[in-house]
């Protein structure tokens, strides 16, 4: 088996047990980077040197038995809101162009401290402001299953690493949906966390009381490894929680005997792809014949979900985001006259559309005369979502849905139409507003050869019972096959053309190596 | 008959908690150091940073609240308060707007026309920022984030006061009842208490209040009474000139006893407060609010009692001790090592008062040590030196602190109480003096002084002038 088709933890075997070392792993990764990037742009800096040197000081510390982590010398992708210290962090935002951090992130330092390998930092729709990574200052990221559609957002580089086989995981992060809804789009199975679990120190902060980082990786195990490691009480982070029970891979059991999954009626009404409907509720049926009682039920107040969300998101955002003024760090306009004129033109200059979209927005639902009829009306709203889900999770273990209305668009789709794309996160946001964790696991492709993803949501604290499900699915779902290797790369030639693994039949016609491209289309429809 | 009328003043007061670390992260609050050695990336707003609250800052707030019979919000908030502006590195500050740890206080202060009570509508915490230096020479700005993060607390009072005397001891109260507490040291001139002045006129007997400025850069005492005092003739000329004052916010210059607008309410700007989601809710138990108001310490008025009935010392005395809680300590202190408090008392009332107005001082400042005040007592006491020559070792201890014992020995300072050798002296200085022995023996008296100074001289101070005065009228 190829370095690059292997999940994390198996690479992490292999290397424990001395069958590759942990410079080959960062080797791997970096070719197989090397080789995709031009299709795909996934990353905004990779760090050849930087991971080939640190390989081979865990690869010492793993032969002198000091490192016996599951993921030492696992390569990983790191998404570019994550603070690495020296490593350029940039949020795919022109403002942070040049910054490098002076310190790295508390969920970073974790990894490193079990072994990771950062190989680079993976795009972003800038400040993770978008669904489809296309917002990013350092260009679009494209779907390695299709180049011609987005990955989703804003963690889509991150996401787009993992299915392309770039990095065996990565590190995102979730404000209204930015891992489990590209993780849909990618075919990887991401992992956002209950508010407070993973630090968020180090993060650079979009809405703060939304963010929270997770992993995104081939499988449910891995997920659930990753967060094990990530996951800590954190003293810098005054909204990081002590949790005892952060042995998340305890729950990789396959049983689901006697859960009870609560599907919302809500999630299934007028907006949501037939296809994407089909194949959730597919999802649903290898629970339930696995012993799982499968019922829906009226979550209720998903329709506030989205503007509660733009208006708590935007107003925070908006004064997150000002200390992006040219002042301390990151690009300052070339000229100006006077302190406002440098504030005002680096500002204009530094940020995107989306992001000045939102900036505006924000301030403008804090202004003195319309923060009681904006922002303390979401903030009620976003009360009663979280009493919504806690009256469900009366009845339910897991709540079951789509984490997007449909698979992933094309290129250019959404941005034309912002208000569209916002409405595109109805099933992930209210997981963020509500604190809750919540799951992506692949559940099957489209007639375009797209990926679902099927969205398993837990109640505050309770990932191992979503972890539990998603692995008993996955168990039941039987392989996933992400796209060939040789696949995405041979489409480096047609970058921007027309996407040569849109359908099999193109894969196979090329004749690049995808023999198990039958196999994983076959896989795929076995499975669901 | 020209018009009355009256000046309504409310203060906002900034004072820098005496914390050993920053309101939201660990580092130094010491002053001075070179420029942004006192940072982290938590004070210089680096992205991803974030902030964690200073226990302490809430225990010292929480201390004022009570000592200023305020109520404390036992589930209270921050807020980021956002403006643009480079000495704020991350262009909010973090304040407390809508719950603030106290509020519906006040203090009483002495007016020339008897008590009165001064309402403290809230008490909020909230970061000092960073300190801009203009260089002239380069023509640009730097930015010294040192002081970002510094905890403060905000004390707002009601529009209670009526002239500038008012205003004087409400922050002399305010500043004694903040030292006691050891909550800061309230120095105007080093920035850790500042004021402004909110202050509007109106006709004597109007109902409404008329139209406020906000008055700044107020360093000292003396500043605020003449800034009063200045802007009241200034607001009343306008009125009387048929004009309106506009609600603005002006500077003071002390130099020129003037101020000038720096912006008015037109451009006043919105600061869209919002909770800060970074921080959680400050939740005080009822347990620990009893533990702060359980260590309280004796704050003035009692220890003013205390003094009166303990040491049996003039309420003037007992006033002046304990206006000043450096003065209160080292007086406290003496006492109990030499067990004198008239004489302690004294050496404060007398040699102490009269120096630091020559230095220009304030009691806070006093840096001797109580052990050698007390040593100096004891000398005197069993007689090793006379008064005069304590006056001289007083000074050494108050500019440098010296141990008198060691300073008497060494520099031969002991009384010398050896009759035969004062008598030789005497006996030279009736010889060098006929003109006043004459003098005295023809029956003015006053001579005999004359002669006791020029013996005491000869002795370089080191005599009891009452054993010389006795040897010389037996002489003579």
């Amino acid at each position: 088996m190829q370095i690059s088709s292997m999940t994390a933890l198996e690479l992490g075997r292999k290397i424990r047990q001395r069958e590759i070392s942990a410079v080959e792993a960062a080797e791997a990764s970096l070719a197989r980077i090397r080789e995709a990037e031009a299709s795909l742009n996934c990353f905004v800096t990779v760090d050849e040197e930087g991971a080939l040197a640190r390989a081979a000081e865990v690869q010492k510390a793993v032969s002198s038995g000091t490192l016996t982590a599951p993921l030492a010398g696992v390569p990983v992708g790191i998404k570019d809101n994550m603070c690495t210290e020296g490593l350029l962090t940039t949020c795919s935002s022109k403002i942070l162009y040049n910054f490098k951090p002076t310190y790295t992130a508390e969920a970073v330092l974790n990894l490193e401290k079990a072994g990771a390998v950062i190989v680079g930092k993976t795009n972003m729709d800038e400040f993770a402001m978008g669904s489809t990574t296309e917002t990013s200052a350092f260009g679009v990221t494209r779907n390695p299953w299709n180049t011609e559609h987005v990955p989703g957002g804003s963690s889509g580089g991150s996401c787009a690493a993992v299915a392309s086989g770039e990095v065996p995981y990565a590190l995102g992060s979730d404000t209204g949906g930015s891992i489990r809804q590209p993780s849909s789009f990618c075919g990887v199975t991401g992992l956002k966390p209950t508010y407070g679990t993973v630090s968020r120190y180090g993060l650079i902060a979009y809405g703060s009381s939304l963010d929270q980082i997770g992993p995104i990786a081939r499988d449910v195990s891995d997920c659930a490894a990753v967060l094990e490691t990530i996951a800590s009480w954190d003293r810098k982070d005054s909204t990081s929680v002590k949790r005892e029970d952060c042995d998340f891979t305890a729950a990789l059991v396959d049983d689901v005997k006697g859960l009870k999954i609560g599907i919302p009626s809500d999630y299934l009404a007028a907006g949501l792809d037939e296809e994407v409907k089909a194949a959730i509720l597919k999802a649903a049926d290898v629970l339930k014949t696995k012993g799982a009682q499968v019922e829906e039920f009226d979550l209720s107040l998903v329709e506030y979900a989205i503007p509660a969300y733009y208006v708590i998101a935007s107003a925070e955002a908006s004064s997150n985001l000002s200390r992006f003024d040219g002042v301390k760090y990151g690009y300052r306009a070339k000229e100006y006259e006077g302190l406002h004129s440098m504030y005002k033109k680096s500002r204009s200059e530094g940020f995107g559309e989306e992001v000045k979209r939102r900036i505006m927005l924000g301030s403008f639902v804090l202004s003195s005369g319309y923060y009681d009829a904006y922002y303390l009306k979401a903030l009620r709203t976003k009360a009663l979502i979280k009493q919504a889900f806690d009256r469900a999770f009366e009845k339910y273990d897991v709540i079951l849905g789509p984490a997007a209305p449909t698979t992933a668009p094309k290129l250019g789709e959404s941005l034309a139409d912002p208000i569209k794309m916002y409405l595109g996160d109805i099933y992930t946001i209210s997981v963020n507003l509500a604190g809750l964790p919540g799951m992506t696991v692949p559940c099957g492709l489209d007639a375009k050869g797209l990926p679902i993803g099927v969205q398993l949501i837990g109640d505050c604290f309770q990932e191992k019972k979503i972890i539990r499900a998603a692995y008993a699915y996955e168990q039941g779902r039987g392989p996933w096959e992400l796209p060939a290797p040789a696949c995405v790369a041979g489409t480096a030639d047609a970058a921007g053309g027309n996407g040569g693994c849109a359908d099999g039949g193109v894969r196979t016609a090329a004749g690049s190596g995808c023999a198990d491209d039958g196999a994983r289309t076959a896989a795929g429809k076995g499975g669901i | 008959m020209a018009k009355q009328y009256e000046t309504v003043i409310g203060l906002e007061v900034h004072v820098e908690l005496a914390t050993k670390t920053k309101i939201f992260c660990g580092c130094s609050t010491a002053f001075g150091g070179a420029p942004n050695t006192h940072t982290c990336p938590v004070c210089t707003g680096m992205p991803g940073s974030l902030p964690v609250l200073n226990k302490k800052v809430v225990e010292l707030a929480m201390a004022v609240g009570l000592a200023t019979n305020c109520k404390i919000h036992q589930f209270c908030k921050f807020d980021r308060k956002n403006y643009f502006y480079p000495d704020n590195p991350q262009n909010y500050q973090i304040s407390q707007l809508y719950l603030p740890i106290c509020y519906e206080g006040g203090i009483e202060i002495e007016t020339p026309a008897g008590k009165k009570i001064v309402g403290i509508h809230e008490i909020h915490m909230e970061e000092d920022a960073g300190k801009l230096i203009h260089d002239e020479w380069e023509d640009c700005s730097l930015v010294d984030y040192n002081r970002s993060g510094v905890p403060l607390i905000e004390i707002v009072s009601e529009p209670d006061m009526r002239s500038a005397e008012e205003v004087i001891a409400y922050l002399d109260k305010l500043r004694l009842i903040i030292q006691y507490l050891g909550a800061s040291d309230c120095k105007l001139q080093e920035g850790s208490m500042r004021a402004d002045v909110n202050l509007s006129v109106r006709e004597a007997g109007a109902k409404e209040y008329g139209t406020r400025t906000e008055m700044k850069n107020l360093n000292s005492f003396k500043a605020i009474a003449r800034a009063v005092e200045g802007e009241r003739a200034r607001q009343i000329e306008l009125l009387e000139e048929g004009k309106k004052v506009i609600q603005e916010t002006r500077r003071w210059d002390d130099n020129k006893e003037s101020s000038y607008p720096m912006r008015s309410k037109e451009d006043a700007q919105d600061y869209r407060y919002f909770p800060d989601p970074d921080l959680v809710p400050v939740i005080i138990s009822d347990e620990w609010l009893e533990e702060i108001r359980a260590r309280q310490p004796e704050l003035r008025t009692e220890k003013l009692l205390r003094y009166k009935k303990e040491f049996d010392i003039p309420d003037y005395d007992a006033g002046i001790l304990t206006g000043s809680k450096r003065m209160a300590d080292i007086f406290e202190e003496t006492t109990a090592l030499c067990g004198r408090p008239k004489k302690v008392s004294n050496w404060l009332m007398g040699e102490t008062l009269r120096l630091l107005k020559e230095e220009g001082m304030e009691p806070e400042e006093l840096s001797f040590s109580p052990e050698n005040l007390a040593k100096l007592i004891r000398l005197t006491e069993d007689g090793t030196i006379n008064q005069t020559v304590a006056k001289e070792v007083f000074e050494k201890i108050f500019r440098e602190d010296i141990d008198p014992q060691a300073y008497v020995e060494e520099h031969g300072l002991k009384t010398v109480s050896d009759e035969d050798e004062l008598r030789r002296v005497v006996e030279d200085v009736i010889a060098a003096n006929p003109q006043s022995v004459s003098d005295y023996r023809g029956g003015k008296k006053k001579a005999l002084g004359f002669l006791v100074g020029q013996t005491m001289k000869a002795m370089k101070g080191k005599a009891d002038p009452g054993v010389v005065s006795r040897i010389l009228t037996k002489l003579l």
